[in-house]
């Protein structure tokens, strides 16, 4: 079942447009990556998908509604994790979570249970009655992730979750993001970090300049843009052009990374002989996300 | 426009706890500032002032001592108050991402002010019973005047918060708008005894009806002017009220 989809959604402010005609179908219960550089749009996105920021035009309908008739409805099964930390810092730990339950309407008995339960899920009861501003960066982001579960969400929407985490705390987030896979929780996650995507998302959409450029498993992204396998060849100034000639009388599908030439869409190495004197200046590596990401979004800095 | 639910009261909830948490780092200034401005003036300068009908001069400021503070109250809550948790910790957005929306937020705010208002007008005429400076029973009124006023001043207040670029612009608030409004709407002499220009500009200052009001109450005298006012305070409240909830959902959702 479709539960969120979007129809030539577009997001302006003044003349920068933010989200340009963007349509969406998310099925319920999947974990649906949004990939894009800084300033793609993803953020405006996904104002508009929790409903706090107006749509310029298109439409979006969520849990089978349009999201404007029924913006109420659909923020009481939502669970929104922000980029930026927006918790209580009047209050302490428990009491944000006991803050934001109230704001559901959750009893005070059920919202004390959900409270315990989600500061143990992230190994957080010790800080129980800790304020915000005694705890460090990483606890606040498991903080902020727990709060966005209080409510039971059926939707979760998470804006770079694992931001700034160690190792130990953003496998510990994973591990839940996917737990939550069980009980059909959709995930809309917005990262940067190509391995969350890689490890977390069913399928991913890669969004660049307010549009989706491509979307599909990661697996299916890669094969389609830059293949299984990638050949990397080291250069140095003198051989450049001549390597570089040669490749494009191949008909070979490439790019120049800095002092190295990434090759594509290649399984066996064989259309590369002779190409290098030494074969220790030739390497085959398997393609990552982070490789279609720089395909379809440019090497340059997005803004 | 859109108007407000009954969900406003989880903000207004959040605040009270906020404040009755953290009461003892701001409430005793708001308590002892206008203790020490009633006594001060009211016996300092009161020795040299002779009032008309023979009563004393701290009784005649007392009334407008309290709801003055009261405005102070409201204005420093939906003014300093709303912007830090707004612009510095976010917490409206957080707030929107539930099933609130922006016009409970601001409406929570501005009931949140006007029960500043409230408190600290009970507390200002408990302290100011305890001096002997109240006689008329009616002054137990005075909390519902202090309660308007603060619903006036809030409103005016989160209006203002919702169209500043920064917090500094509230300086501007204080002593272009607030302090003049103090110090114009006969608190501290009667309206009569300025020339009457500056009568008939003291009326545009939206403490001046609330300063009628919050005087006859205490005194336990009432006339059919008091109408008048009770009318302005309500038109001008909701005017603003609902002014706004359309600003303050324009700066949080675009």
């Amino acid at each position: 079942m479709t539960i969120i989809k979007t129809r030539n959604l577009t997001k302006k402010f003044g003349d920068l447009v933010a989200v340009d005609d963007v349509n969406l179908e998310i099925e319920e219960g999947e974990c649906f990556g949004l990939l894009g550089p800084n300033g793609a749009g993803k953020t405006s996105l996904i104002r508009m998908i929790t409903a706090v920021s107006p749509l310029t035009s298109g439409d979006i309908w969520m849990l089978d509604g349009d999201l404007r008739s029924h913006s109420q409805q659909v923020k009481a099964v939502l669970g929104v994790v922000p980029q930026l930390d927006n918790l209580d810092p009047d209050l302490t730990v428990f009491q944000n979570l006991m803050t934001f339950a109230r704001y559901f309407d959750i009893p005070k008995r059920e919202a004390h249970r959900r409270s315990m339960e989600v500061l143990r899920l992230f190994q957080l009861e010790d800080r129980c009655n800790s304020r915000i501003r005694e705890l460090s960066g990483g606890m606040r982001r498991r903080l902020l992730v727990a709060r966005g579960l209080i409510n039971l969400p059926r939707i979760l929407v998470l804006d770079e979750p694992t931001i700034g985490l160690d190792p130990q705390a953003k496998y510990l987030v994973w591990h839940k993001l996917v737990e939550l896979k069980s009980q059909g929780v959709t995930r809309l996650l917005c990262t940067q970090n190509m391995e969350e995507a890689t490890t977390l998302c069913d399928r991913v959409a890669v969004m660049h300049q307010g549009k989706i450029m491509s979307l599909g498993t990661a697996a299916d992204l890669i094969s389609r843009y830059v293949g299984n396998k990638i050949w990397e060849i080291e250069l140095n100034s003198e051989e450049k052009g001549k390597i570089v000639n040669e490749l494009e009388n191949r008909g070979l599908d490439f790019e120049i990374v800095g002092d190295k030439v990434h090759i594509f869409h290649l399984e066996s190495g064989e259309s590369l002989n002779g190409l290098v004197d030494s074969p220790e200046k030739l390497r085959r590596r398997s393609a990552t996300l982070e490789d279609v990401f720089f395909r379809l979004t440019g090497r340059s800095l997005a803004e | 426009m859109r108007l407000f639910s009954w969900r406003f009261i989880r903000v207004w909830q959040r605040n009270r706890d906020v404040f009755f948490r953290l009461w003892h780092s701001e409430a005793p200034g708001f308590i002892a500032e206008p203790i020490i401005i009633l006594l001060a003036m009211g016996l300092g300068l009161g020795a040299y002032v002779g009032l008309v009908d023979g009563q004393r001069y701290i009784e005649f400021i007392t009334p407008g001592i309290i709801v003055g503070y009261a405005m102070f109250s409201a204005s420093f809550e939906c003014t300093y108050g709303s912007f830090i948790r707004m612009e510095y910790q976010k917490t409206f957005d957080a707030i929107i991402a539930t099933p609130l929306n922006v016009e409970d937020v601001a409406a929570g705010e501005i009931f949140w002010g006007a029960t500043r208002s409230v408190l600290t007008g009970c507390v200002m005429l408990t302290v100011a019973a305890a001096f002997q400076l109240v006689h008329s029973p009616w002054a137990l009124l005075l909390p519902i005047v202090c309660f308007l006023e603060g619903m006036l001043f809030a409103s005016i207040a989160l209006f203002f918060t919702s169209i500043v670029p920064s917090i500094y612009s509230f300086n501007y608030y204080f002593s272009l708008f607030i302090t003049p409004v103090f110090f114009f709407s006969g608190v501290f002499f009667p309206l009569s005894s300025f020339p009457d220009v500056v009568q008939k500009l003291s009326w545009i200052a939206p403490l001046t009806p609330v300063v009628y009001l919050a005087r006859a109450v205490v005194n336990g005298e009432f006339q059919f002017n008091l109408l008048w006012a009770l009318a302005l305070i309500v038109a001008l409240t909701v005017l603003f009220f609902f002014i706004s909830l359309v600003t303050m959902r324009r700066r949080l959702t675009t």
